[in-house]
């Protein structure tokens, strides 16, 4: 390997992950990102100034040996470098697609400073599919059991997350999930052009080997309480991770006509039950040849109006009561979603859904907005300018304007404590829920966040649910945090 | 797989499928539905739960026929298998001693209404059963009925069996005849739900109806099975899907039910002219029909 010096290094161009063509992927479902070459990784690789404190590593959520994977991938060891990820995060090829690294591991990075970090996102997602297309994935033997059981509430990130690190200590691991496919938000939600759906059922393969073990369609809080997998089911312990599931709606008139959709129910009906097939048994909204607008400015909003551009609509914008600044979704996706004609409408807020009389939408109300004061998040909140309404065609309406905590479980536990917004309340680095032997964490504890965080919670958890099984302590000190 | 263990016609259309399910067998209390997917590509849909039995194992379902993913269901026989189940949702129906009370189900909603009617009785309730059909062949589990309702009336639309007329009309017979009514449940198609809810609003009998909203998840998650309720937005597989009949909104009902009519007919078409090819499709365990 050639040797660069500092200055080499510092003097090349940051690589750029080859795209789809907006033009082409406008009406696709396959992967918009094509994934860096071998050559390009390389060459992206050598970039790194292997810091003798890696401060990108302080940005992850779950202590991915950053600096020491890319050094593997600059050497051209790429079976190596996957090694080195999967120690600290068992959805690598998912979280190198999906995770917020501008403002995490991208974010901290020392060359940022000349604004062209190292693409750690690119390289990781690199590594994991270099990997699984390679066919040299090599799971963990399971290890001997401990002889201790933990069911795991939900098959989203937290709880794949923390299902990995339990199964490689030899707990007895049993995932429960309440649709018929495993991966909850991964599945349901993000949609195949972004996070291909084979990509998630690769990584769950991985944990199948690892010895953990899936059942589907079980709805807990239903079909067995918590209290029922603690007794007559025998778990030793629990770990919660069932998300924010319950999507909200802003409380307008007309919020139930037809053609008013949840990004919830419209995202599942795409990417779960794969409507956008045309052989699909399960229907969404035909929006070909016709106008929507998507409510909300997270990555959620994006997903939904992206998708109904590649559905066929003739026109496809965001509405957001903030400015652009404010919106909490990622650049790449704004970005994205711009180049795929997306149209940006800012400073507006529905007040009204329109309907004919069969019930159908065919109107909305809006209202502009201006900004004030910050309000608890820190933005400037939104403002209505008296006067400001007009009223304008509409076909689908996709309300993305958060979800809140799904009850159902907490229905049929009383003594796990919760907060007003109905989130868990959990110790932030245990995850110790106010019920003995019950932990939880992801969106269920935090409202509704990103991927990694969930997983971050997961793992953090799984330390703390392995201390537990070892010494049969619940009420303990806090632990010291897993990363920084 | 859910082993399917027995599956035979009811009425036209109508089948009762009892499948293999202990877990839910256990668990499951009266007014609640399950999720099904009948093949591994299938839809999701709700059906409620109209049986079960913990020692054996099992529960049933009773499928009217009306779209894709139902007609497929009701292709399937013992023997045959459907890979997904999951259950029971829903808040279980309300119990309570309510005195004398009026159990009326609508065709295929009959089948809904009968563990109800089981459980109220159970509890002390005098229980009256409506059993209304457009014919005599869709006035389904009147035995059954007969066998824990202290009064059971068939009705048809038609007049080809028991009553001549809507359950709504034995309904205002049995409140003109002077009979003091606690309570009525009634499922059924919503113009029936509907007009029962006029029948009692009048004379405040406490009435509940069960609602039938397209779903999706089951779970809370999609919002796809609103239903305005007293001017609120309710999720009827979380909140229901059993509400108070005097503060539905029926209207709203009917619309978002019709909100794929166009997408299940192209369907139901494509379906029917693969039945026209002769056994290019068999029916297979798990496997499409």
């Amino acid at each position: 390997m050639t040797e660069f010096t500092l200055k080499d290094r510092m003097a090349m161009a940051r690589q750029k992950m080859p795209e789809q063509e907006p033009v082409e992927r406008r009406g696709n479902f396959t992967e918009v990102n094509l994934g860096f070459t071998a050559e390009l990784a390389v060459a992206e690789a050598q970039r790194c100034l292997m810091c003798r404190r890696p401060v990108c590593i302080e940005g992850c959520p779950v202590g991915v040996q950053i600096r020491d994977f890319i050094g593997l991938v600059a050497e051209g060891d790429f079976d190596g470098a996957a090694k080195v990820i999967k120690l600290d995060n068992s959805l690598p090829a998912v979280c190198g697609r999906v995770c917020p690294q501008e403002d995490q591991c991208e974010g901290a990075c020392v060359l940022g400073r000349k604004d062209k970090p190292i693409a750690i996102g690119a390289l990781e997602r690199f590594v994991a599919d270099y990997e699984r297309l390679n066919g040299i994935a090599t799971a963990d033997a399971p290890p001997v059991s401990t002889g201790k059981s933990v069911a795991i509430v939900g098959s989203g990130p937290a709880g794949l997350a923390c299902a990995t690190d339990l199964a490689r200590l030899g707990h007895d691991v049993t995932v429960f999930e309440a649709l018929h496919v495993l991966g909850g938000v991964l599945s349901y939600g993000i949609p195949e052009f972004r996070l291909p759906k084979e990509i998630v059922q690769a990584e769950i393969i991985q944990l199948e080997k690892l010895g953990v073990t899936f059942t589907t369609n079980a709805v807990i809080g239903m079909i067995d309480t918590l209290d029922d997998l603690l007794g007559e089911e025998g778990f030793d312990a629990i770990f919660v991770g069932v998300g924010a599931g319950l999507p909200r709606f802003p409380a307008i008139p007309g919020e139930n006509l037809v053609g008013v959709y949840s990004a919830n129910e419209f995202l599942t009906r795409v990417n779960l039950m794969k409507a956008y097939k045309p052989d699909a048994e399960t229907p969404v909204y035909d929006v070909t040849g016709k106008t929507v607008a998507v409510f909300g400015g997270g990555n959620t909003a994006m997903d939904a109006v992206r998708t109904a551009v590649r559905l066929g609509a003739a026109k496809a914008s965001i509405v957001y009561r903030r400015s652009e600044a404010e919106m909490p979704a990622r650049n790449e996706e704004i970005v994205h979603a711009k180049h795929e004609g997306v149209e940006f409408r800012m400073l507006a807020n529905p007040v009204e859904f329109l309907g004919n009389e069969e019930g159908v939408l065919t109107a909305m109300r809006l209202q502009e907005m201006e900004l004030g004061e910050p309000d608890q998040s820190g933005r400037q909140s939104p403002v209505p300018i008296t006067g400001s309404e007009w009223v304008e065609d509409v076909d689908m309406v996709v309300v993305a304007i958060g979800n809140s905590p799904n009850p159902l479980l907490q229905k049929t536990t009383p003594d796990l404590e919760q907060t007003r917004r109905g989130t868990l309340v959990a110790d932030g680095v245990t995850g110790r829920t106010s019920k003995h032997g019950v932990f939880a964490g992801g969106d269920i504890v935090t409202g509704g966040a990103t991927v990694i965080l969930a997983m971050g919670a997961g793992r953090r958890a799984a330390v703390s649910i392995n201390d537990y099984l070892n010494t049969g302590e619940w009420e303990i000190e806090p632990e010291a945090p897993l990363v920084g | 797989m859910f082993n399917i263990l027995e599956a035979r016609d009811l009425a036209p259309g109508v089948r009762y499928v009892r499948v293999e399910a202990p877990k839910i067998a256990r668990r499951r209390k009266a007014g609640q539905f399950v999720i099904i997917r009948a093949t591994s590509d299938g839809e999701r849909i709700p059906l409620t739960i109209a049986d079960s039995n913990a020692e054996e194992g099992w529960i049933a379902l009773i499928v009217q026929g009306v779209g894709k993913a139902t007609k497929t269901l009701n292709r399937l026989g013992a023997g045959d298998a459907i890979p997904d189940v999951a259950g029971p949702l829903g808040m279980p129906s309300r119990i309570e001693r309510f005195g004398t009370v009026v159990s009326i189900g609508g065709g295929v909603g009959t089948a809904i209404a009968y563990p109800s009617a089981v459980a109220l009785k159970e509890a002390g309730n005098q229980v009256i059963s409506i059993i209304g059909g457009r014919d005599s062949s869709y006035v389904l589990l009147e035995e059954e009925m007969r066998a824990v309702c202290d009064e059971v009336y068939p009705t048809t639309d038609d007049g080809s069996y028991g009553y001549h007329g809507f359950v709504t009309d034995k309904l205002t017979d049995l409140i003109e005849e002077g009979r003091h009514l606690d309570f009525v449940l009634a499922i059924g198609p919503i113009p029936m739900m509907k007009a029962v809810a006029e029948v009692t609003r009048p004379h405040s009998i406490e009435t509940v109806v069960s609602l039938n909203p397209i779903m999706v998840d089951g779970t809370g998650m999609c919002g796809g099975c609103r239903v305005a309720v007293g001017g609120e937005t309710k999720f009827a597989c979380v909140d229901g899907p059993e509400f108070d009949a005097h503060l539905v909104d029926f209207e709203l009902l009917a619309m978002r039910n019709r909100a794929y009519a166009g997408f299940e007919n192209t369907r139901l078409d494509e379906m029917d002219q693969e039945c026209d090819r002769p056994q290019l499709l068999p029916v297979v365990p798990g496997g499409s029909a």
